[in-house]
């Protein structure tokens, strides 16, 4: 399983990425695909992006005074949301794929304080909702703040491979730049020592997801009646989850290290609309 | 929970249509298909 979503994680990253020549020619795919959301956090000015990245396409159209309101991308973002939840930032996210490798390297490793996990809810009402509406409605014209002043996919994605390639972006960079790029670099860092640190303490469309993980139609079950209560499913969740108490906490990224960790097989997962409860009456 | 899990996916293809009748896609693809200044960094 963990080999499977690796290659899974590899392969969703060059589907979103499928345009590998304008990594050489330093373009960006100009095509009417760019309109179609993508599941997950892919910058759409990566040279390779087929697809518009949810985050910067929501911010875009709050941030337009004629609209002030996306249906278009939080529609996408309910269906992906409600049918997968935060599987998606765990099996199909190339950022989240990137800081899986770094964590590989041999490092000192640190657990993060589980109160940073909210962090990214006030990331996500300030910088991918608020301030974009709210520039819209004083100014006349908001802007994306998430994608500016912090998101580091967008600056390891677009920004430093636009900025080898094309000699004229580089004569416009400034301390924004130098902002953006500390930001990646802390991630980068951070990485070796936290399993998936922006994930989960700066991911807006992980906390969006986060929130349909209980009532996606795909989420785990744990058998009360067979839990022991031996607590090596929480022993081996990198994201910080007890899953015997919580399945289906906001933080699960379903990689399914706790499903394989139970000795007694009290944890499973499940696809579909009828609860756990409902099923065993059916049963 | 069962009434919620069908709910949720229908509310998002409403509101997608919705969203494209508005012709929200074209501000989408129109920011898509140009270097994103802000995603790179310049501002």
């Amino acid at each position: 399983m963990v080999k499977l979503r690796g290659w899974v994680q590899l392969f969703s990253a060059v589907v979103w990425n499928p345009m590998l020549g304008n990594f050489i020619s330093g373009h960006i795919y100009r095509g009417k695909l760019k309109q179609i959301c993508i599941p997950a956090l892919n910058c759409y000015s990566c040279p390779g992006a087929i697809g518009s990245c949810p985050l910067g396409s929501l911010q875009t159209v709050l941030a337009d005074p004629f609209y002030n309101f996306s249906f278009y991308v939080i529609g996408y973002l309910l269906v992906f949301g409600s049918i997968l939840g935060r599987w998606i930032c765990g099996w199909v996210c190339p950022f989240g794929m990137i800081q899986e490798w770094l964590h590989r390297v041999p490092f000192p490793k640190m657990l993060l304080p589980r109160w940073m996990g909210g962090v990214k809810y006030g990331i996500l009402a300030v910088f991918v909702l608020y301030l974009p509406m709210a520039g819209a409605k004083s100014l006349g014209l908001g802007e994306p703040a998430f994608c500016k002043y912090i998101c580091p996919a967008g600056t390891l994605e677009a920004g430093l491979p636009l900025l080898g390639l094309v000699p004229g972006l580089r004569s416009a960079l400034g301390s924004l730049f130098a902002l953006k790029l500390f930001i990646l670099l802390l991630v980068v860092v951070v990485s070796f020592m936290i399993f998936r640190p922006f994930c989960r303490v700066l991911c807006p469309l992980g906390a969006i997801y986060g929130l349909f993980n209980p009532v996606s139609w795909y989420r785990y079950q744990c058998a009360r009646e067979a839990c022991t209560g031996c607590g090596s499913c929480a022993a081996v969740c990198k994201m910080g989850v007890n899953p015997a108490i919580r399945p289906n906490s906001p933080e699960c990224i379903r990689c399914g290290d706790c499903l394989r960790s139970c000795p007694q097989g009290a944890l499973s997962s499940k696809y579909g609309i009828n609860s756990t409860t409902e099923a065993a009456a059916a049963e | 929970m069962k009434f919620i899990r069908v709910l949720l996916p229908l509310a998002g293809v409403g509101m997608l249509l919705f969203g494209v009748m508005r012709q929200e896609h074209l501000i989408v693809l129109t920011k898509a298909i140009n270097i994103c200044l802000e995603c790179v960094g310049i501002g």
